[in-house]
């Protein structure tokens, strides 16, 4: 059998690996990327918690469907933006967009 | 070394691996690819987990809409995309250090935890998982609030999605 520390070594690699996408990646739908792989690496966390805890309570399976649906929603306005700008300033690139910055 | 382990061990270094051609590789498209590489593992994970259920709803849903939305938007922001100038900060190392101790933080305090190596209980018999999550999606006593607030939640992410891309000339 597997035990729990396996799923929770993977799952906090896969974090550190999409925050490192999400710190150093230059273009917007890459650290977008990123973000997909942290919001995964949780979802691995909820579900392995459901299954080494009480079986019967389902609060692990049904906050990572939650997740999938804030992703989802995530997902959509995130490139709805990223489109947006491109089709402003004609970029992508995130270090360009420093309009707020005084 | 159960057959279950050594499938694990494939099925993680795997993701584990196409996770950081996501990060790394310059092409977007690839990375994108290579994203849907990573859900597939994950969905695998899930499979090995017992919830079936999410293992399915991680394809159809992961990897049919929203790497599909990925690679539809790389391909609307191609011209600036393609490859001009680095694919990375020049600042990565700090990035670098920062996920690495972030990994280090993550494993020094789940080693501290007790419940660290636990083993998984055995399903007791007839225990039907998809009939559970349902009955708990949708009984007033389990989540159906939460649920609905999530659907509540995809539909204004929607609208919005569309006014923001929605182009007005």
């Amino acid at each position: 059998m597997i035990p729990l520390s396996w799923y929770l070594i993977l799952a906090a690699a896969l974090f550190s690996i999409g925050l490192f996408g999400v710190l150093v990646r230059r273009n917007a739908v890459a650290i977008l990327l990123g973000v997909e792989l942290m919001l995964n690496a949780v979802n691995i966390n909820l579900v392995s918690f459901w299954r080494y805890g009480d079986i019967s309570l389902m609060a692990g399976q049904v906050f990572a469907i939650i997740v999938f649906a804030v992703a989802a929603a995530e997902v959509a306005v995130g490139l709805a933006l990223v489109i947006s700008v491109y089709r402003r300033r004609n970029t992508v690139v995130a270090e360009d967009l420093d309009l707020l910055k005084w | 070394m159960t057959g279950t382990q050594i499938f694990f061990l494939i099925v993680g270094a795997v993701t584990l691996i196409a996770g950081l051609m996501v990060v790394t590789v310059r092409n977007l498209i690839h990375a994108a690819l290579w994203l849907v590489a990573t859900l597939f593992g994950v969905a695998m994970i899930y499979a090995i987990l017992n919830a079936g259920f999410l293992a399915v709803v991680q394809v159809v849903v992961y990897i049919g809409a929203i790497a599909i939305l990925f690679i539809f938007a790389v391909m609307l922001t191609r011209r600036q995309a393609a490859d001009t100038g680095a694919s990375i900060n020049s600042n990565w190392w700090a990035g670098a250090i920062a996920a690495a101790a972030t990994f280090a933080g993550l494993a020094f305090l789940l080693k501290s935890w007790s419940g660290f190596s636990k083993q998984a209980a055995a399903i007791p018999s007839g225990f039907d998982a998809v009939n559970q999550l349902g009955n708990a999606l949708t009984s007033p006593q389990g989540y159906v609030l939460p649920f609905e607030v999530a659907s509540v939640l995809l539909l204004a992410a929607l609208v919005g999605a569309v006014y923001l891309a929605f182009n007005k000339k």
